[in-house]
């Protein structure tokens, strides 16, 4: 095969999984949270059950006019939605999903991954600065300080895994996992789930964004399509997050029949933990902006770094 | 943090709630589809009010005793010759009977108050209009939504018999049974329990203090 159909193939795929997942977990998004509120959600869009519902918003989004705020920092501005979401897309790049199956593979994929997902925190202070709004501000500022918080934590908790596996690459993670690393790394694990909804801004750590008191926080002033692109930034994180939980923590595509099947195991997991992420956004309220730093500082930062001793100590006996 | 000891486990709430939108999750909800699917509603339901116009004899009670003055009546006089009667006689043509549905608070004294049932409810509901002048509805408005009306609820067979039944009764007995006193009073044929007290007082206020007088 020529080197540029190779690489063709490999961006298309990853442009289509960056494209259907997240429109996949946002209508699951509706309609799980509809039925956990006794509600049954969108009904019309597509005539069966709502299944278009996200096409019709995307092409809604479209059509809406596209306004920059006079006093707003328009480069900055119009740059920062694309900021929030390219990260994203380079950081699906390096998932594996079956055992040959990965987009491009790195041997410091872990490395990259926690590098690019860093990046977030600049769109969340491009956006609330360029927007000239005090209510983006106030989220912009709040984003800034839960993302530097929270990176901590996801760090140590990827770290403790990494060293468990003695490789950086996320194939090579997944490759050295066995399944009584599922109890060796459970706080890891949680940490790192935690830690990653906190990346994202979901809720209930959802503090920069809190509608009932910030507007909308940094995304206030968008619309259209940027605020599109914001949105498509927030389904694509949760796929991202479930994606990285499962290639860390909960053995990629280990399962029955992984040779042929391990891609549905990957895609299965992510999808179980993306009806967590729901989940917990239906069952929680927000977190108060001390509560989120109290749950960073107090309690997640010294659980990782417990959990990097004990991996220590683990790997130093075997 | 609280000092009492009751505390429960850590984290218990965290689980309750997970329990709680999961089990919700699992039942089905109970949206209606409302514009694709008729609403069941119970068929005393106060959806719009209907008027049987042959009923009506412009006696004004209805329009008198609405809060909110949203009945509207018109009529006229009109000379009506009995062959054999020494006078014609007058009756009350209906000319306009108006409800403004704008003013209109669905309280239903009107229909309450009106001794010859000429007004009735009825679960229809969807009469909205873009205009809200178009919510007074004339007569003939009032008068097509006796379609609608549901037939009347089957008398509680426990109930006294109504007062023409009572009295039909009576006259079929025998004659010099009904006078007008005694069809006043219809007999109940509730089974009455057994007389345990000797003698039941009569329904006066027993001792009931006067209602007293604000001080002046």
């Amino acid at each position: 095969m020529p080197l540029w159909l190779d690489l063709l193939i490999r961006v298309a795929a990853v442009m289509v999984g960056f494209l259907v997942l997240p429109l996949v977990i946002g209508q699951a998004e509706h309609k799980v949270m509809a039925h956990m509120q006794g509600r049954v959600g969108p009904m019309y869009a597509g005539a069966f059950h709502g299944w278009a519902q996200l096409i019709a918003d995307g092409v809604k989004f479209v059509q809406k006019e596209d306004i920059t705020p006079r006093e707003a920092d328009r480069t900055v501005f119009r740059l920062a939605p694309i900021v929030a979401l390219f990260p994203y897309l380079v950081v699906i790049l390096t998932i594996p999903l079956g055992p040959n199956l990965v987009a491009q593979p790195l041997d410091i994929g872990l490395f990259l991954v926690l590098a690019v997902l860093g990046i977030g925190v600049v769109a969340v202070l491009m956006s609330a600065w360029a927007s000239a709004n005090k209510y983006s501000l106030l989220g912009g500022v709040r984003g800034a300080a839960q993302l530097l918080g929270y990176e901590l934590p996801l760090v140590l908790a990827a770290a403790s895994v990494a060293m468990a596996a003695g490789t950086l690459s996320l194939p090579g993670i997944v490759e050295a996992w066995q399944p009584w690393w599922l109890i060796w790394q459970a706080p890891a694990a949680i940490v790192f789930f935690i830690a990653g909804l906190a990346e994202i801004r979901r809720p209930p750590f959802d503090m920069p964004i809190a509608d009932s008191e910030l507007v909308f926080g940094y995304m206030t002033e968008y619309t259209g399509l940027r605020f599109a692109f914001f949105l498509l930034a927030e389904y694509v994180g949760i796929v991202v997050i479930a994606a990285l939980t499962t290639v860390l923590f909960l053995g990629g595509w280990h399962g029955p029949f992984e040779e042929q099947l391990g891609w549905l195991w990957t895609l299965l997991k992510i999808f179980a933990l993306s009806f967590v992420i729901i989940w917990f956004r239906v069952s929680y309220p927000r977190l108060r902006e001390d509560q989120l730093q109290r749950l960073c500082w107090l309690i997640l930062v010294p659980v990782a770094l417990a959990q990097l001793v004990l991996t220590t100590a683990v790997k130093a006996a075997l | 943090m609280s000092e009492n000891g009751d505390r429960i486990a850590p984290g218990k709430g965290l689980l309750d709630g997970l329990a709680v939108t999961f089990k919700t999750m699992t039942r089905r909800s109970t949206t209606q589809q409302y514009p694709d699917v008729e609403p069941d509603l119970p068929p005393r339901s106060r959806g719009v009010i209907a008027l049987l116009e042959e009923n009506c004899t412009v006696c004004m009670l209805c329009a008198r005793e609405c809060p909110d003055w949203c009945i509207y009546i018109d009529s006229h006089k009109e000379e009506v010759v009995v062959p054999g009667a020494a006078r014609p006689r007058q009756r009350n043509v209906l000319d306009r009977f108006d409800i403004d549905f704008s003013l209109c608070m669905y309280c239903g004294i009107c229909i309450e108050v009106c001794p010859f049932d000429a007004l009735h409810w009825t679960p229809e509901f969807e009469y909205a209009e873009t205009d809200v002048l178009s919510l007074l509805h004339d007569k003939d408005r009032l008068g097509d939504w006796m379609r609608t009306v549901p037939p009347p609820p089957a008398h509680d067979v426990l109930g006294e018999p109504a007062k023409e039944e009572a009295t039909a009764a009576r006259k079929a007995a025998g004659p010099g049974a009904a006078t007008a006193a005694k069809t006043a009073r219809p007999a109940a044929v509730r089974p009455k329990p057994a007389p345990t007290e000797p003698e039941k007082p009569a329904p006066t206020e027993p001792e009931k203090p006067a209602p007293t007088e604000p001080e002046q």
